[in-house]
C-alpha cells in the first residue's frame, strides 16, 4: 500500500464507524458494539505495557474499575469517615470533571503500582500485578460505606456536554468511538516517540537497553500511567453508559479477556487489539446465536487462546501483514 | 488468651493444606519455570473427583482420598504432555498464556459437567468436635493436618532421597548440565508436573469434605498457593511448608483481630509486601529478578 493511500483508507474506516448507527437499526447490536469499544480502548492500554514496554500485566482490570468506581463516586458524591473525626464529604459533581477524575485516580494509581511493581520482573510481575488487583476488589466489596459494596453503586448519572446528554445508544456510541480513536492516536504518538523507541528497547533487551542509558524503571512507569489512565478511561465510560458499578468489575476474566484481545490481534502492533477487540466482542454473540452455553463459551476461548499461542504466537495483524508484504 | 490459642490451633488445621498447595506450585514454578494457572483447577478436581467417588459411586471415603490423588497425578500428566511438552524452550510469558487459557477451559469444564451448585461430601468422622483444654477442633481438620503432613514428608523424602528427585534437583540447578548427565528432561517435567498437580488434587480432596465443592473453588486456592510459594522461596519444599503455615495464621489473626471481610485480602498484601522488601522469600536466597 502507498503512503498515499493510507490516510485514505483510515479515513474511509472513520467514516464508516461513524455512519454506523444510521443504519444499524437494533439497539442490541449497537449496545455490543458499545461496549465492545470500551474494552478494546482498555486492550489497547494494555498493549502498550504488554505489547511495547513488555510487562505481563494481569492486573489491568484494576485500573479500569478504578477509573469505574472514582468516576461513579465523584458524579454521585460521597461521604466517607476516614478517621472517627474526620469525615470526608464531596458533593455531587458534573459527569465531564468525576470522568477526569476517574482517570486522575487510575492514572495515579498506576504510578503507585509502577512503582512498586516494576522492582520484579517476569513471573513475579504478574503475581504482583494479581495480587493487587485482587486487594483491590476486596476493598470495593468490603468498604461499604464508599462502595455500597455488594449492593453496588446505582444511578449513577450519563454524560452531560454541552447541554446534551449521552443517554441514548447512538451518542454512546460516539463518545466511544471518539475516545477509542483518540486513544489510538496518542497510542501511535508515543510508540513513534523517543518514549515508545526507549520502550521497545527495553521490552527486547532490557540489560542491553540499561546499558545504553535508557533509565528501565522511568519509562516502564511511563508506560504503566498512561495505560492506566486510559484504562481508567475506559471504565469511566463504562460506568457513566450501563450506570451501574459493583465490585465484579474486578474480577480477573475482564483481564484475561483483555489478554487474549492484545494476544490474538497481535501484541506490540497498533491494530492488534483493535482486531482482537473485534473478534473477542463479537464472538460472544455469535455464539450465544449458535445456542451454546455460557460455560462452553469460555471454554472455547480457552481452547482458542492456547491455539492462538501456538499457531499464530505473534497474532493475526503480523501474520497478515507478513503474508502481503 | 484462650481466643489467641485457638487462633494458633485453627492455623495449624489450615496450614497444612496451604503447605501442600504450595508445595507443587513451587516445585513446577521452580523446576519447570512454568506459572501454572491450573493449580487451582487441579485443586477443584480432586474435590470434585471425591464428590464423585464418595457420593455417586458409593466408594469408602479412606478409598477415595487415593485414587482421586492417583486421578490428579494422571491429569498432571495428561495436562503436561499434552500442552507443555511442546512449549519447552518458550518464554516464561507464552507458556504462562497457555496455562491461562487452560485454565479458563478447565474451570468452565467443571461448571459445565458439575453445575455451579455446590456438592457437599460427607465424611465418616464424628461431628463432635474434640476438645482440648480451652480450645477445640473438628474431626476431619485433624485428620486434614495429618493426611497433608504425611503427603509433605513423602514429598519431601521422593525429592531428597530418590533417584528421581535427585534428578528433578539436578534439572532445577541447571537445566542443561544435568541433560548432558543423561537425565532427560522431558520425562522430569511429566514427573513434576504430576507430581505437583497430584499435591494440588490432594489439598481439594482433603479440603472439598471439611467445606463444599464448587467450580471457582481454585482460584482462591491457586491465590493462596501463589502467596506460599512467594514467603518460601523460589522451588524450597521446607520453605513452602512454613509459607503455608505462617500464611494460615496471618490469615487467622487478620480475620480475628482485623476484620473477616479482609480475610483473604492477607494472602495478597503478604505478596506484595514480601515483594517490596524481601523479593527472595523469607528463606531463599536465590535471585528472583529476571
Amino acid at each position: 500500500m502507498s503512503e498515499r493511500a493510507k490516510p485514505i483508507l483510515a479515513a474511509t474506516w472513520v467514516g464508516f464507524l461513524l455512519s454506523i448507527p444510521f443504519w444499524l437499526d437494533n439497539p442490541y447490536l449497537l449496545h455490543v458494539l458499545i461496549v465492545t469499544g470500551i474494552f478494546i480502548i482498555a486492550a489497547m492500554s494494555l498493549n502498550l505495557l504488554l505489547g511495547y514496554a513488555g510487562q505481563l500485566s494481569l492486573g489491568h482490570v484494576a485500573f479500569f474499575g478504578i477509573g469505574a468506581y472514582a468516576s461513579a463516586l465523584v458524579s454521585l458524591g460521597f461521604k466517607v469517615t476516614l478517621f472517627p473525626d474526620w469525615v470526608l464529604v464531596v458533593e455531587a459533581k458534573p459527569v465531564w470533571l468525576a470522568m477526569l477524575a476517574g482517570m486522575l485516580a487510575a492514572g495515579a494509581s498506576g504510578w503507585f503500582i509502577g512503582r512498586i511493581a516494576f522492582k520484579v520482573r517476569g513471573a513475579y510481575f504478574v503475581i504482583v500485578s494479581i495480587s493487587f488487583v485482587e486487594v483491590v476488589r476486596l476493598v470495593a466489596v468490603n468498604w461499604v460505606e464508599l462502595t455500597q459494596g455488594p449492593m453496588a453503586l446505582n444511578n449513577i448519572p450519563p454524560l452531560e456536554a454541552w447541554g446534551f446528554t449521552f443517554l441514548r445508544k447512538p451518542a454512546n456510541y460516539w463518545l466511544v468511538l471518539g475516545v477509542a480513536i483518540a486513544s489510538y492516536v496518542l497510542i501511535r504518538r508515543l510508540v513513534y516517540s523517543r518514549a515508545g523507541r526507549a520502550m521497545v528497547a527495553l521490552a527486547e533487551n532490557e540489560p542491553l537497553a540499561t546499558s545504553v542509558g535508557i533509565d528501565v524503571t522511568r519509562y516502564l512507569v511511563l508506560a504503566a500511567v498512561v495505560s492506566a489512565t486510559m484504562a481508567g478511561a475506559a471504565g469511566a465510560l463504562y460506568a457513566h453508559y450501563v450506570r451501574i458499578v459493583d465490585p465484579d468489575v474486578f474480577l480477573f476474566i475482564y483481564t484475561v479477556t483483555m489478554v487474549i484481545m492484545v494476544i490474538t490481534g497481535g501484541k506490540g502492533t497498533l491494530a492488534g487489539p483493535v482486531v482482537g477487540g473485534l473478534i473477542f466482542g463479537l464472538l460472544p454473540e455469535g455464539l450465544r446465536a449458535a445456542a451454546i452455553a455460557p460455560e462452553a463459551q469460555w471454554i472455547v476461548y480457552g481452547v482458542l487462546m492456547v491455539l492462538v499461542v501456538y499457531f499464530l504466537p505473534q497474532g493475526i495483524v503480523p501474520a497478515l501483514t507478513k503474508g502481503r508484504g | 488468651m484462650d481466643q489467641l490459642l485457638q487462633h494458633g490451633l485453627n492455623a495449624l488445621m489450615l496450614g497444612g493444606t496451604y503447605a501442600l498447595l504450595g508445595i507443587g506450585l513451587t516445585l513446577i514454578f521452580g523446576i519447570m519455570k512454568v506459572v501454572n494457572f491450573t493449580h487451582g483447577e487441579l485443586y477443584a478436581f480432586g474435590a470434585y473427583m471425591m464428590y464423585a467417588l464418595v457420593m455417586l459411586l458409593g466408594v469408602s471415603f479412606f478409598v477415595a482420598l487415593p485414587l482421586a490423588i492417583a486421578l490428579g497425578v494422571a491429569l498432571g500428566a495428561l495436562l503436561e504432555l499434552v500442552l507443555l511438552r511442546r512449549l519447552r524452550g518458550a518464554d516464561i510469558d507464552t507458556t504462562m498464556l497457555v496455562m491461562i487459557g487452560a485454565w479458563i477451559a478447565l474451570q468452565n469444564a467443571e461448571q459445565l459437567a458439575w453445575t455451579g451448585v455446590a456438592k457437599s461430601i460427607s465424611t465418616p468422622f464424628p461431628a463432635a468436635p474434640l476438645v482440648i483444654g480451652p480450645v477445640s477442633v473438628a474431626w476431619n481438620r485433624v485428620f486434614v493436618l495429618v493426611v497433608a503432613l504425611i503427603l509433605i514428608g513423602v514429598t519431601y523424602l521422593l525429592i531428597n532421597k530418590t533417584k528421581l528427585g535427585r534428578a528433578m534437583r539436578a534439572t532445577f540447578q541447571d537445566r542443561d548440565t544435568a541433560a548432558l548427565m543423561g537425565v532427560r528432561i522431558g520425562n522430569i517435567h511429566t514427573a513434576t508436573f504430576a507430581l505437583g498437580s497430584g499435591l494440588a488434587a490432594a489439598g481439594g480432596a482433603l479440603l472439598g469434605p471439611v467445606f463444599v465443592a464448587y467450580p471457582s473453588m481454585g482460584d482462591l486456592a491457586a491465590a493462596k498457593a501463589f502467596a506460599v510459594v512467594i514467603l518460601g522461596g523460589l522451588g524450597s519444599i521446607p520453605g513452602a511448608t512454613l509459607g503455608g503455615f505462617i500464611l494460615a495464621l496471618v490469615e487467622e489473626l487478620g480475620a480475628g483481630y482485623v476484620s473477616s471481610g479482609y480475610r483473604d485480602a492477607m494472602g495478597f498484601l503478604l505478596i506484595i509486601v514480601i515483594l517490596l522488601f524481601r523479593p527472595t522469600g523469607l528463606f531463599a536466597r536465590k535471585e528472583r529478578v529476571g
